[in-house]
């Protein structure tokens, strides 16, 4: 029978949960790298048992772990993200330029295609890439360096790289994200970039229709369809049908435009979830009520799912990178949250079930559907 | 032999259960006794101090013999009851948080 592996990134340690298909009972495993913040756990799609983490500490820096056995026995990796040449500046939160200073890895995107290779976004805002299984790390300078660089700014989180998204079938073409700059793209494997942010529009930047310096939340794209994304920008859920080129907003009826975490069905591109949260100075779902939000028809019309989520005096986030889904016939909806809980759906969303109640707070989810 | 003492998170990383032992050549500088111990642990580098610049990472601390060596030269010679083996060098992880 098939089984799904949960891979959970706290604010404590590392967590994995794993179930078969039936999602009803679950095994618990964790911390790992107990009492390190874990931003982000993510598994190779080309070889299952291979699992890269980001254990940091604000102590003891950035440790990079693998597992090469599913997350039951993790080695260190290489630790040195070092920016090519001389970084320059980037601007600080009052304007003034700010040299760029590396202290964490946001998020792991492992290659579709082979497990040694994997990406790295890194605060302040780079990405890096390694070819030897997390060994050693090189810079995709082009990126940093393809401009406007020295304007970005970073958000309230810092100016992290958060979100990769590698297109399964244009090579070459990679999507980031990053807080607060905005959206990027290469066409060539991350040697040249440009910043893809034409149609958003952002209250909280002088210009508001400027070509860098938005708040991007996060981009989700679904993989037969990768010209088409979905992005939860600070304020504002939005979609672009042409890799980016341009977008428009797809708010439509949610309570709330604010969120952080946004995903695809896995079996149907047109369906999407996001998580209204209620403004950028209120961190938590509106009047207490925990809802995820659905749309079957690609933004603009959404539902409530609240079946199994608390409707009362709930006042936790959900972040960027912790929603996922599995890609069992029935598609699976995970997330996690700043209370520590984990939720599931069996069912596309329709009913939701804790798996945990009491972690620390989570910083990541991510889903592997196991053979 | 030099004895260092790491703070619990970093005995975990290294998988180390007690103290440890180290042998420096002459002179017995912060900066050689750090370089001797990530050479003897790797996975150290980069988590007691940055790896480009070799400067002390902001919320590690160095003690020995009840004083704070953490802004004292980096290779300046550590205290004699150091180099004897007679006090240990300690790694702290500094207090900091709520």
């Amino acid at each position: 029978m098939t089984g799904v592996r949960v891979l959970v990134g706290t604010r404590k340690g590392a967590f994995v949960l794993t179930s078969d298909g039936t999602r009803t009972d679950w095994n618990v495993s964790g911390p790992h790298f107990a009492g390190w913040e874990v931003y982000h756990v993510k598994g190779s799609p080309a070889d299952p048992d291979r699992l890269y983490a980001s254990q940091s500490s604000g102590w003891f820096g950035q440790v990079i772990q693998r597992s090469d056995d599913g997350g039951s026995s993790w080695n260190p990796v290489g630790n040195s993200f070092a920016y090519a040449g001389v970084p320059g500046t980037h601007q600080w939160y009052d304007g003034t330029p700010h040299p760029w200073e590396f202290a964490r890895v946001w998020h792991l995107e492992p290659s579709l295609t082979d497990p040694d290779t994997v990406y790295a976004g890194v605060e302040d805002a780079a990405l890096f890439r390694s070819t030897d299984g997390g060994q050693e790390w090189t810079e995709l300078r082009g990126l940093r360096e393809h401009g406007s660089g020295p304007h970005w700014q970073p958000g309230a989180g810092g100016m992290c790289l958060h979100t990769i998204l590698l297109d399964p079938t244009t090579p070459g073409r990679i999507y980031v994200a990053i807080s607060a700059a905005g959206a990027f793209r290469s066409d060539d494997d991350g040697v040249t970039w440009k910043p893809i942010n034409r149609g958003l529009r952002s209250e909280g930047i002088p210009d508001e229709d400027a070509e860098v310096g938005h708040c991007v939340h996060h981009v989700a794209m679904h993989p037969s369809r990768p010209e088409v994304l979905f992005m939860q920008k600070h304020w504002d859920v939005m979609r672009s049908d042409d890799a980016g080129d341009s977008w428009r907003e797809i708010s439509g009826n949610l309570p709330t435009d604010f969120g952080f975490a946004i995903d695809v069905h896995a079996h149907e591109p047109e369906t999407l979830y996001v998580v209204p949260i209620t403004s950028d100075s209120l961190h938590y779902p509106v009047d207490g009520q925990l809802q995820v939000f659905r749309s079957r028809s690609g933004g603009g019309e959404w539902e409530p799912l609240t079946k199994g989520l608390p409707q009362s005096d709930c006042y936790v986030n959900v972040l960027r990178d912790a929603m996922a889904v599995d890609s069992l016939d029935e598609c699976g909806v995970y997330f996690g949250t700043t209370g520590g809980q984990v939720y599931a759906s069996a069912d596309s969303g329709d009913s939701w079930e804790p798996i945990v109640r009491d972690l620390p707070p989570v910083l990541s989810v991510e889903v592997q559907t196991l053979p | 032999m030099i004895r260092v003492v790491l703070p619990a998170h970093l005995r975990t990383l290294a998988q180390l259960d007690g103290e440890v032992e180290l042998v420096v050549p002459a002179p017995v500088t912060q900066a050689a006794v750090l370089d001797a111990l990530e050479a003897a642990f790797p996975v150290l580098r980069g988590t007691i101090r940055d790896q480009a610049t070799a400067k002390r990472r902001a919320f590690v601390r160095f003690f020995a013999c009840e004083q704070d060596l953490s802004h004292d030269d980096p290779d300046a010679v550590l205290p004699d009851a150091v180099l004897r083996g007679v006090e240990p060098f300690l790694v702290v992880g500094a207090m900091a948080g709520g």
